[in-house]
């Protein structure tokens, strides 16, 4: 056990790097914890205070046996909440911590700037434990078996929610229920106030006449039900399904976590990178003692670490910070330097701009993983760390490397982060064939859905809907349709993709 | 302190079990478990418990690497399940496609389902074993336990802090005193000890698939008797007309052609138990797989004599399985239950079909001997 005086001296001190050099956090309550603990709140998904379920203990299981068999050991845990909670693992040694805790202030940083996080809720911690609270009260009054029925059904459907809906101008789902409930009333177009005998000429009639046939016409065009396809799925089904309250309450509890955690995902390889960066900064410029020189080398290689034939997040987004801060601090960017094709002028390329520092400030302000990969992956960049694009081989059975070019990688590190790796799935009509049937569709992109999964997702979601269910998808070139009717599975072919 | 988690993991562990025993018929006669055995843990593949959702073929799933290798160099096998290496921002939630229960819950859930009885000890004799972990470090061992990362960790300190490192030329040359070696703890702890004898006739009538009947059956004879009692040695013993004793591989996977004198075995087996395995210290427990077509000239009533004199005193259990084969006259086991109508350690158990393991695993261990 290490000098906790001590750590919390080192603290302040890192807490004063971190800010000297721009960071900018929460406050952060830092708890330290022993690895059974540490690996309990990992299950928890950082939360200590979640409610029951077997799936934490499923979480649990794994790591427990993961880290007796070494595979993996968890050093951080970090929090996105106001003020952040940091978890710190008791046996470590001081230079892990002093690792450790430049590492969380980058993350907090990142939690409290990065633009896809803005909208996610900073009293989080009280929130699960509200959601606890009420979960565990809904096991008492209606029984623990039948919650859990239900929450394993919730979890089948957790990740079909749109994280990019929050920044819709409607700031959510782009209908309502009045809106629908006003379906029914006659059209009245909106008058602009006269004295009687003007009306005619304020309010012309066949002016009137005009308006009320155009809104009309947009209600035909709007009277699907959704008006467009829906991605939030949870929230369609939230206000449509015949659930009673307390089900309701529950879907809509997953619901706001899904949307709670979704920026995690969609940021994991700047987050990581961001952390890395600063963490390396901190320590080899200000918090390294030359006696801990070899132990801080030693853990770095180990985050740092490339398995061969993948991709380390950590790894990949402290390069490719470094990569940008590199370009703008010599001008390597903009229109000139991209069709400059003399390789002598672009390797010493070098207009001393110095912008580099200010560029990673902006680049963690306003990306996501999605367009950090797209704007700042470069050929020579895929060149220098040796990346390539892999593929089945459906002969040999073997995952093969296929490709070295950027586009083929920039389009598989794309595709596995699209929709944070989930098919994307939209609700296209919850009246099909107006029997009150829900039919889902599966924008496929080249890849298959899986068969098993998908027929097991069914079944879960007639639970909430009560009636047929169906979802639109391809298998290879043909464009299938798989329902569910409460007892049977069917499966019926309808065109050719391409006519799709 | 309790952990909050412990309830979860219960209901979980709850969960796995019930499945398992849901599924425990299929289990026992397919054999599915079998190779999934660790030296304490079973696999199991519970896909039920995992929870679906709209995702993707995985099989199909393309992905980025890093490293060196040429265009169509392989760098993974594609396993149906496996899970896309490297898969970025798709970090929690890896998939569990198995489960594993340790053999101990395996082997509870089995006397649960086939209502077996706790097996009562015959003699609570018991010898203590020593038993050597390598869980630390020391200065001082043989070469060859020299624990490698350790000793140039060291070197490399003792450079560093005597200003001799030259990074420029990373050169770390271990001396004597930086070497570090992997040492070992001795523990000593009781154990009661039973002893399986497995006797399997692998004449020319044995075929595969009657091999497999058998492989299936010790599966689980292990493992329920493993739960009874803390040091479970066993043997095996294969004979036609001549017998002799073998290691596991062997025994499953011999073929001879001759003909069977099951006599051979149990005298192999008796000057086994004589010699070795004296019955003041050890649980017997002897099981006998054949077809039943033992050779004429006296050789059955040689065997029942021995049965009888030396063996059954000495023994916990005799199970005799008789596996239906097309060759065999299946006459043995007729002989058998003749002869011993009131023994209270002996049993008899046909096994006609895959399906039928499972009835004779009641039959040889419901006895609670």
């Amino acid at each position: 056990m290490i000098d906790l005086d001590e750590l919390r001296r080192w603290i302040k001190k890192i807490e004063g790097h971190a800010r000297s050099y721009g960071l900018d956090f929460y406050p952060v309550i830092f708890e330290m914890v022993a690895f059974k603990q540490m690996n309990e709140v990992a299950s928890f998904g950082g939360f200590p205070v979640r409610y029951p379920h077997w799936r934490f203990g499923m979480q649990y299981q794994y790591m427990e046996r993961s880290y007796k068999y070494g595979l993996h050991k968890i050093y951080e845990m970090v929090i996105n909440n106001n003020p952040c909670y940091a978890y710190l693992l008791d046996n470590n040694k001081m230079i892990d911590q002093k690792m450790v805790v430049a590492h969380v202030y980058a993350h907090c940083d990142f939690f409290k700037n990065n633009a896809y996080f803005s909208v996610t809720n900073r009293k989080m911690m009280d929130e699960m434990a509200n959601h606890g609270m009420r979960i565990r009260r809904y096991g008492m009054k209606y029984g623990y078996e039948v919650v859990e029925d239900f929450l394993d059904t919730c979890f089948s459907l957790e990740n079909l929610i749109d994280p990019e809906s929050a920044f819709l101008p409607s700031g959510g789902s782009a209908y309502d229920r009045q809106a629908l409930n006003d379906e029914d009333d006659a059209i009245t177009v909106p008058k602009l106030k006269s004295k009687g005998y003007m009306d005619s000429y304020i309010n012309p009639p066949d002016y009137l006449q005009r308006r009320k046939e155009e809104m009309e016409e947009a209600r035909k065009r709007e009277g699907g039900f959704p008006p467009k396809p829906e991605k939030d799925i949870l929230m369609f089904l939230i206000q449509y399904a015949p659930i009673p309250t307390w089900q309701r309450d529950i879907l809509s509890m997953i619901r706001e976590e899904s949307y709670y955690f979704a920026p995690q995902a969609q940021t994991k390889i700047m987050n990581e990178g961001w952390a890395t960066y600063w963490h390396t900064k901190i320590m080899t410029r200000k918090c390294l003692d030359d006696s801990e020189l070899i132990d801080y080398a030693d853990h770095q290689s180990g985050t740092l670490g490339v398995q061969p034939g993948q991709i380390n997040p950590y790894k990949l987004g402290l390069e490719l910070f470094k990569d940008i801060e590199y370009r703008w601090d010599k001008g390597r960017f903009g229109k000139e330097y991209d069709e400059c094709d003399d390789l002598e002028t672009r390797t010493t390329w070098d207009l001393d701009l110095g912008q580099g520092l200010e560029k990673i400030f902006q680049v963690r302000a306003i990306y996501n993983d999605m367009n950090f990969i797209d704007d700042f992956l470069t050929d020579e960049f895929c060149r220098e760390h040796k990346l390539f694009s892999y593929r089945l081989n459906e002969k040999t059975g073997m995952y093969e490397i296929d490709d070295r070019s950027l586009e083929k990688i920039k389009e598989n590190l794309l595709f596995s982060l699209t929709n944070s790796g989930y098919p994307y799935v939209t609700v296209v009509d919850g009246n099909y064939e107006n029997r009150g049937e829900l039919y889902l569709k599966h924008r496929h992109d080249g890849v298959d859905l899986r068969v098993d999964y998908a027929n097991a997702t069914l079944e879960r979601l007639f639970k909430i809907w009560t009636r047929p269910v169906h979802i639109q998808t391809c298998v290879g070139e043909t464009v299938h349709v798989r329902s569910f009717d409460g007892s049977s599975h069917k499966e019926r072919t309808i065109t050719e993709k391409t006519a799709a | 302190m309790v952990q909050r988690i412990e309830q979860d993991l219960n209901r979980f562990r709850q969960i796995v079990r019930g499945v398992v025993k849901k599924e425990l018929k299929k289990f026992v006669t397919t054999g599915e478990l079998i190779g999934k055995k660790g030296k304490d843990l079973v696999s199991i593949p519970i896909n039920q418990i995992e929870i679906p959702n709209f995702r993707y073929e995985t099989r199909k799933l393309g992905g980025v690497g890093q490293g060196d290798g040429d265009l169509g160099t392989p760098i993974a096998v594609g396993e149906d399940g496996q899970e896309g290496a490297g898969a970025a921002g798709n970090a929690p939630g890896r998939h569990i496609l198995e489960v594993d229960i340790t053999l101990e819950e395996l082997a509870d859930i089995l006397g649960e389902e086939l209502e077996l009885p706790k097996i009562q000890p015959k003699n609570k004799n018991s010898i203590a074993a020593e038993k050597d972990r390598y869980t630390s470090i020391a200065r001082t061992g043989p070469e060859s336990l020299r624990h490698f990362k350790r000793t140039f960790r060291e070197a490399l300190k003792r450079e560093i802090a005597s200003g001799n490192y030259d990074p420029k030329r990373p050169m770390v040359i271990p001396v004597k005193e930086d070497r570090r070696y992997r040492s070992w703890r001795t523990t000593k702890s009781p154990e009661t000890n039973a002893v399986i004898i497995y006797v399997m006739d692998v004449s020319g009538s044995m075929g595969d698939e009657q091999k497999e009947v058998v492989r299936i059956e010790s599966f689980w004879i292990d493992t329920w008797l493993k739960r009874q009692y803390k040091g479970l040695k066993t043997k095996y013993i294969i004979h036609d007309a001549a017998a002799q004793l073998v290691d596991e591989d062997t025994f499953f996977h011999t073929r001879e052609s001759g003909g069977t004198r099951i006599s051979s075995a149990y005298e192999l087996c008796r000057s086994l138990i004589q010699q070795e395995l004296s019955p003041n210290d050890w649980n017997i427990y002897v099981f006998h797989f054949s077809d039943g077509d033992n050779w004429g000239g006296g050789d059955t009533e040689l065997c029942l004599e021995m049965l009888r004199k030396d063996i059954l005193p000495a023994v916990n259990l005799f199970c005799y399985g008789q596996v239906a084969s097309p060759y065999g006259s299946g006459a043995f086991i007729t002989d058998l239950a003749k002869a011993f109508s009131d023994e209270e350690n002996l049993v008899l158990s046909e096994i006609n079909r895959r399906e039928d393991i499972y009835k004779s695993i009641k039959e040889f261990l419901g006895k609670g001997k």
